[in-house]
């Protein structure tokens, strides 16, 4: 079995964002940069495909820049057996995202391709439905669940849907993209680390793949909401259930 | 023309507020760009629904058959794909519900069109607001080609209502896909729908277990008539179900009150929650970041707390 797994470069979700002056970005200063939360379920299943299913790989694919080696790095410590970086400098929208991804899965042929459900960046949730639909395949969205069938050709898939928990099957190759109660994710070892170093780490230019990355969507502007400011503290219980119904008229 | 089509998603029957908020929002891109708005109904034996939704004021396309009977992704991306060619459609609007999120970039994939996810306005024709960075910043995109694929948060405008008349249209569709439907485990709940509810009570990490959700939490949404909720970490934990995350990367919920017990408030909780009308905070840490967004905080022990509320919550309501 060989799978694909995506690891997006993004900053810790902690962190606290700033869009800069200019309303064009958000300020990176001291930015601490991690793999997304979501790709991280991703690479644990796939990990634990591989632990299951002998002779299994486990490919890792990021799309950014040079740094984004980091978030590699950090997978391959995890286990990963290669990396793939698609070099590009710009942001790329979902819709670009999905054509690069679709180019590396026809040279890869993996029999699943895993993502995080969405980036905790741009919140997009759609590289992994889009991706689906460039190849053809089938898509198990917000998986909580991955059981393959014993023929190695298909998969039952439990989803995180309104209202409860779906099922779906699915024939392989296919797109699953990894909710937050998949798995834990494992943290990479020391001997895992330093195995990691010594792992391919492929390097790809956009130009040289031959994908239209021309975007649709042009962003015109970032702005910070307005906030919301505390209010006061109350002192029992009693006391809030008063201002609850005579101030706020909410109960 | 710039026509608009809405794909309207029922749930037992009926049209949940998100549909309903998702036809408010086709109706408006259609008034701002000189078009017209029709809905699709897509399932198995839906002629019912199919009326109901034309009592909106909008002309209905209903799409029926057994191939619709589940929602699959490729048999409903197959649909609306067809439908978008046979009738010249230039913007398709989703709610952004676990469907909508599901459907819509596909939808956007298959028709090689410009995709705005989640957003919570309408600026004109081609140009929208979403919020990214965990709702830390507000994005304006603009979408200058066509067609134009939009998905549309649950709180970002008030439902359709009902009013007017729409003629139905039956358009058959015999889709090609691969996905099969095995079952759906349903959430069983006589409390509101979260996205619905207007009261959410919601539980962190500070409940400690799944079982005071069930001692703590329950009774003070059952005094209330709330819905509950519940913070990613308390999901994370095991606590409860995905279902009731609000957050982020759960539900986004804007309800006049919103109670948060025992969570801190992480930014992608209050991602979820923020736009609530009223908030109250109960956290025994009273430098816990919720307390910041929080119009009434109260710095206590929530196993005492909460009790104490849930009574006084039903002696007011019995008064």
């Amino acid at each position: 079995m060989k799978i694909l797994v995506t690891v997006k470069r993004v900053p810790d979700p902690e962190t606290v964002i700033k869009v800069n002056p200019g309303g064009t970005g958000i300020v990176t200063d001291n930015i601490k940069w991690v793999v997304n939360p979501f790709d991280e379920y991703g690479i644990e299943e796939a990990l634990r495909i591989k632990e299951k299913v002998a002779g299994s790989e486990v490919v890792l694919v990021s799309i950014g820049g040079q740094a984004a080696q980091e978030q590699l790095r950090t997978g391959l410590a995890m286990g990963g057996d290669r990396a793939i970086l698609v070099k590009i400098d710009e942001q790329l929208e979902p819709l670009a995202v999905a054509r690069v991804l679709a180019k590396v899965v026809e040279t890869e042929k993996p029999d699943i391709v895993i993502l995080g459900k969405q980036a905790i960046d741009d919140d997009a949730n759609a590289v992994g439905q889009m991706l689906a639909e460039l190849l053809g395949w089938p898509q198990a969205t917000f998986a909580s669940k991955v059981e393959l069938g014993a023929d190695g050709k298909s998969a039952k898939v439990t989803r995180e849907v309104d209202g409860g928990l779906e099922t779906l099957a699915v024939p392989l190759p296919a797109i699953v993209t990894a909710d937050l109660r998949l798995n834990e994710p494992r943290y990479a070892s020391l001997p895992g680390i330093m195995k990691a170093r010594k792992k391919e780490m492929k390097e790809l230019a956009i130009g040289d793949l031959g994908v239209d990355v021309a975007p649709k969507v042009k962003i015109t502007k970032l702005e910070t909401p307005p906030k919301r400011t505390a209010g006061r503290k109350v002192e029992s219980v009693q006391e809030l259930v008063k201002l609850l119904h005579d101030e706020a008229k909410a109960i | 023309m710039s026509n608009v089509l809405v794909i309207a998603e029922h749930v037992h029957g009926k049209f949940p507020k998100t549909t309903l908020v998702a036809l408010a929002a086709g109706k408006e891109l259609a008034a701002k760009a000189g078009g017209k708005v029709t809905a699709a109904v897509l399932g198995q034996g839906v002629d019912a629904l199919a009326s109901d939704l034309a009592g909106y004021g909008v002309d209905v396309i209903a799409v029926d058959g057994a191939p619709f009977a589940h929602y699959l992704a490729d048999a409903y991306t197959a649909a609306t794909a067809e439908l978008v060619k046979q009738k010249g459609f230039e913007a398709i609007v989703i709610a952004a519900t676990t469907l909508g999120k599901d459907l819509a970039p596909r939808v956007a994939a298959r028709l090689n069109a410009g995709f705005a996810p989640d957003i919570t306005h309408i600026v004109d024709a081609k140009t929208f607001q979403r919020p990214i960075w965990a709702g830390n910043v507000i994005q304006t995109l603009e979408i200058a080609g066509t067609p134009r694929v939009l998905s549309v948060r649950g709180t970002a405008m008030d439902a359709a209502p009902k009013g007017g008349t729409g003629n139905v249209e039956k358009v058959a569709i015999t889709p090609a896909g691969t996905m099969q439907f095995v079952e759906f485990a349903e959430t069983k709940s006589d409390r509101p729908v979260l996205t619905e509810a207007s009261i959410v009570c919601s539980g962190g990490r500070g409940l400690k277990s799944g079982e005071n959700f069930t001692t703590y939490l329950e009774p003070l949404c059952d005094a209330l008539g709330a819905a509950m909720g519940a913070s990613r970490a308390a999901v994370d934990a095991g606590f409860v179900p995905n279902d009731l995350q609000v957050g982020q990367t759960g539900k986004v919920v804007a309800p006049q009150l919103y109670i948060a017990v025992g969570i801190s408030g992480a930014i992608q909780h209050l991602a979820g929650m923020k736009d609530s009308k009223v908030i109250v905070a109960i956290n025994k840490d009273a430098e816990a970041p919720i307390f910041q967004i929080a119009d009434y905080g109260l710095v206590a022990d929530l196993f005492k707390a909460v009790p104490e509320l849930t009574e006084e919550i039903r002696k007011l309501k019995s008064a």
